[in-house]
């Protein structure tokens, strides 16, 4: 049996729980806790140590979903969930500007910790206030290369999508690495 | 669709660089703790700012820059009373009072020290509303921000916001790939100049300053102010090569696997099990 690895991370509240619960064949094995922080409250539990969903693909090969805490404090399980992914989904809650910078340190983080392809899942899309993936390549300083892709965290097919291109970025960086 | 959101979260300079990329229109709306203004924007240029509730009106601004006397405003006043500043500047044109260059040069001067006064609001709200530009009557004008960032950075004296900013200097720039201005066309400093002219992707922030002998803080302001004005770009520095022995030849498919490797690193894994996941996920 082999297992490969996908890592959703991003701020505090960017939609990563909703994101995996929505394509995951098992029920979210969330480690949620109830908020304790007044300045973090805007929900009423967080992931502190990871989500965990799975896609099973065939009778050898399963795909898991690894959804990072979002608070800062527990950033040192990021390095550990990012060993060995295939690639990395970096979920921005679009309508909270306040999150933007930190949702750029996260990236910055896991690039840090292991090149692998990723892609920017513009979150919210389908809130009033979002602010369209075109402006967050722009205030999250994104590489031409790398896509910024719309996204409603509560919407399957959204997330597929997501999922999707983020394959289709592996596959171009193997075509690039020419195998 | 209007952007909105926190000063203390997204600044200024922020928010100038991005109406600049995105070569926006429209209106942005400020709220600071004690005052509140709006800069006007057509496709990426500040052609209008106001605050405090004081929108420009030419004569005492013509007056303050000593082109008009106290008495000839008051006539001046007197004789166009109700008329929009564009009508009142054209008259005073083909009067021979004054330039239409002059006029241009006291508007501009304005429009940019109020958004110099805005730079240093790092708490209140914003709002930017595309497409909405009440300028009707008004002077307006036409500023590239590329120069407006870069001088409201100059003045941007927290050491802390800078260092937050750019946390490391064991970072290289490079050349932005497609500057909306070529480089000739903006008021760098010599001390500017200076750091340009070691921006290579072999160079980290901190041996740019070393070569210059600047402060991390000299080299923080100057390097963000390039940054936000989109002139350069931050790299990491190229991957050493180790396993290469010293005088043998590389391929060319070798040193573009390099360079790839440098950026972004193939997953340790078959083709075909990443088509069986697309596949998998399609049929979701």
């Amino acid at each position: 049996m082999q297992t490969l690895k996908i890592v959703v991370t991003g701020p505090f509240s960017s939609g990563k729980t909703e994101f995996i619960q929505s394509v995951s064949e098992i029920d979210v094995v969330s480690t949620e806790k109830k908020i304790s922080s007044r300045a973090e409250r805007i929900k009423e539990a967080t992931t502190v140590a990871m989500d965990f969903g799975r896609i099973t693909i065939d009778d050898e090969l399963i795909l898991y979903l690894f959804g990072t805490p979002g608070q800062r404090r527990f950033d040192f399980m990021w390095e550990i969930l990012s060993e060995g992914m295939l690639g990395f989904v970096v979920m921005v809650d679009s309508t909270r500007p306040e999150t933007f910078r930190e949702a750029q340190r996260i990236l910055d983080t896991f690039r840090a910790y292991s090149p692998v392809p990723y892609i920017v899942a513009a979150n919210k899309q389908d809130m009033k206030d979002a602010w369209p993936p075109d402006d967050l390549r722009i205030v999250l300083k994104i590489e031409p290369g790398i896509k910024v892709v719309p996204c409603v965290a509560r919407n399957r097919e959204s997330v597929k999508q997501v999922l999707l291109e983020l394959l289709y970025s592996i596959l171009e960086v193997m075509d690039q690495s020419g195998e | 669709m209007a952007l909105k959101g926190n000063l203390k979260d997204f600044g200024i300079t922020q928010l100038l660089n991005l109406i600049n990329l995105a070569r926006k229109t429209g209106t942005l709306y400020l709220e600071g703790s004690q005052n509140k203004a709006y800069l006007c924007f057509r496709e990426g240029a500040l052609v209008y700012a106001a605050a405090d509730g004081k929108e420009i009106s030419l004569l005492p601004l013509l007056q303050q820059a000593g082109k008009l006397t106290a008495e000839q405003v008051r006539v001046i006043t007197a004789n166009a009373a109700g008329k929009p500043d564009r009508d009142v500047a054209m008259m005073l044109i083909q009067s021979g009072h004054i330039q239409q260059q002059e006029i241009v040069q006291i508007v501009r001067q304005h429009i940019v020290n109020l958004v110099y006064r805005v730079f240093s609001w790092n708490t209140g709200t914003f709002r930017f509303e595309p497409a909405e530009l009440p300028i009707q009557g008004k002077l307006v004008t036409s500023i590239a921000l590329e120069n407006v960032i870069m001088e409201g950075s100059r003045r941007l004296k927290e050491w802390e916001r800078l260092q937050d900013e750019l946390p490391s200097l064991d970072v290289a720039l490079k050349f932005a790939e497609k500057p909306n201005t070529p480089l000739r066309d903006v008021n760098l400093t010599v001390e500017e100049w200076r750091v340009i002219s070691f921006v290579n992707p072999r160079n980290t922030i901190q041996q740019i300053a070393q070569n210059n002998n600047m402060s991390e803080f000299q080299i923080r302001k100057i390097v963000y102010g390039l940054l936000q004005a989109g002139l350069v770009e931050i790299i990491r520095p190229p991957r050493q090569v180790t396993d290469a022995s010293v005088g043998e030849p590389r391929s060319t498919k070798t040193a573009e696997r390099e360079r790839v490797d440098a950026t972004v690193r193939r997953p340790d894994v078959k083709r075909g099990l990443i088509h069986k996941l697309i596949d998998r996920i399609r049929e979701l």
